[in-house]
């Protein structure tokens, strides 16, 4: 293990319910430098418990920066200041002995808070079950290469496919737009031959339920991007806007 | 109808409006930064130009028109997400973070757009309408630009919110790209060095010309 334990100043948002006023308490604690950020919640937890007091709600699942379960924001940054890097992933070595950090969940008007650090993300879900899917029967494995693809494509569809769709775009856009995420959904899809018979209908289905679920609208900071625990690129979210002008200059079933 | 109400009014509908209205807006500030360079040529030569298109009035009438109609577009879609963002995101964090992670001009379009707006309605206030209807059977448009700008405070105002109009197209211009779905790993980044280019050149422009007034009002050499 590496160097001596550094001594932090942790302020935590706590909330007790949707409807309750939040505010921050502040931890004094000194944590090895190898804990992750959700261990250091473990271990004041942990501590909280025995006192006999409520520990901090948070949500995690993998640890290992695949779920996207694990969003919280620390210091204004949604999965703290390393790139590429989801919270579970963001080790105390990276904080100087005496650094004050503010962890909060993420806020917008689309994710609610629900306790502590959880938000409602059900939002996603919705955009997701509004299209994020082909509607085929997949029957048995099919041949290798009967549908072929160029590697390009075969690689764009993956880099956009990476999301996860742990919340970090909306948390880091200034307006909560929820674009990145919907981008990356539509492309993955929109860029491959199996997405190609649904690919007008999902990106209006989408669009429209991510605009019901009082996501704002982009106006390009490229925030999400910044903060993308998995890089996905705002090119995803140029090609959702034409594939939905395609989508309204070609379809006319749509409503 | 009812179709393309809902995609006017759809997230990614706004985003097109803002980006084709705001390209006409940008092409219009070129042909205006061309008329304006036309001071420098002196009072004849200037004079000459706005008799010139005094000579196609009705021409010029009928853009304005649909100058305004796009400006006032621009503008309400502007407003209208401004209010709806701030609906979806009425929470700060404790920290602010944002120059991590995106420009200060894509952050404050709001806040320059609106003094843009502000300081549109003030310019077609003094100049426009002196233009078109206070001239008083006088041809020298020249001089009314001279005496507008010896006075510091205009010269100073006009100077700031050119600034600006800079802040404003050195985001615009690329954001149009991105919004009519345009993005390209090779070409984005010479598209965002064009529009920054632009913006300088029109700032720099525009700002020119208080600044040259401003200076011979002293006595210096025009």
């Amino acid at each position: 293990m590496s160097e001596k334990n550094i001594n932090l100043t942790l302020n935590i948002w706590r909330q007790e319910s949707p409807e309750a006023k939040g505010y921050f308490e502040k931890f004094e604690k000194e944590i090895s430098p190898d804990a992750s950020i959700l261990e250091v919640l473990d271990e004041i937890n942990n501590r909280l418990e025995f006192e006999g007091k409520e520990p901090i709600a948070f949500e995690s699942d993998c640890r290992e920066g695949i779920c996207g379960a694990c969003g919280l924001v620390i210091n204004g940054q949604p999965h703290g200041p390393l790139p590429k890097t989801a919270t579970c992933q963001l080790h105390m070595r990276n904080f100087k002995d005496g650094d004050t950090l503010y962890i909060e969940p993420f806020r917008a008007t689309a994710f609610k808070i629900l306790k502590d650090l959880i938000v409602d993300r059900s939002g996603f879900d919705k955009i997701q079950v509004a299209g994020g899917f082909v509607s085929f029967n997949t029957g048995s494995a099919p041949d290798g290469n009967v549908i072929l693809i160029s590697k390009e494509m075969a690689d764009q569809a993956l880099d956009a496919a990476e999301c996860i769709g742990c919340g970090a775009c909306v948390a880091a856009c200034k307006n909560s737009s929820a674009m990145l995420f919907v981008g990356a959904k539509v492309s993955q899809f929109a860029l491959l031959p199996q997405g190609q018979p649904e690919r007008y209908e999902r990106v209006q289905a989408m669009v429209k339920v991510m605009d019901e679920n009082l996501f704002g609208s982009c106006t390009n900071t490229y925030a999400c991007e910044a903060e993308c625990p998995k890089g996905i690129s705002v090119l995803n979210i140029a090609r959702m806007n034409r594939d939905y002008f395609m989508a309204k200059l070609k379809t006319g079933t749509n409503e | 109808m009812n179709r393309l109400n809902q995609f006017f009014n759809s997230s990614i509908g706004k985003k097109l409006v803002m980006a084709i209205t705001g390209i006409f807006l940008i092409l219009f500030l070129v042909f205006h930064l061309i008329n304006n360079l036309m001071l420098f040529g002196g009072p004849e030569f200037f004079n000459e130009n706005v008799a010139r298109l005094d000579s196609i009035k009705p021409l010029i009438r009928v853009m304005e028109i649909i100058l305004a109609l796009i400006f006032i577009y621009h503008t309400y879609t502007g407003l209208k997400l401004w209010w709806e963002n701030k609906k979806a995101n009425p929470e700060k964090y404790a920290v602010n973070a944002n120059k991590e992670n995106s420009t200060i001009y894509s952050r404050t379009m709001t806040i320059t757009g609106s003094l843009i707006f502000i300081f549109l309605v003030i310019h077609l206030y003094t100049i426009w309408v002196k233009y078109n209807f206070g001239m008083e059977g006088s041809e020298d448009y020249f001089e009314v630009i001279k005496i507008h700008f010896a006075n510091p405070i205009w010269a100073a105002f006009y100077f700031i919110i050119m600034i600006f109009i800079g802040f404003h197209i050195n985001h615009a211009f690329q954001s149009s790209f991105q919004s009519l779905g345009w993005s390209h790993k090779k070409y984005t980044p010479i598209v965002k060095k064009i529009g920054t280019v632009i913006a300088i050149i029109l700032a720099v422009g525009f700002a020119s010309i208080p600044v040259y007034f401003f200076y011979i009002s002293f006595g210096g050499q025009g």
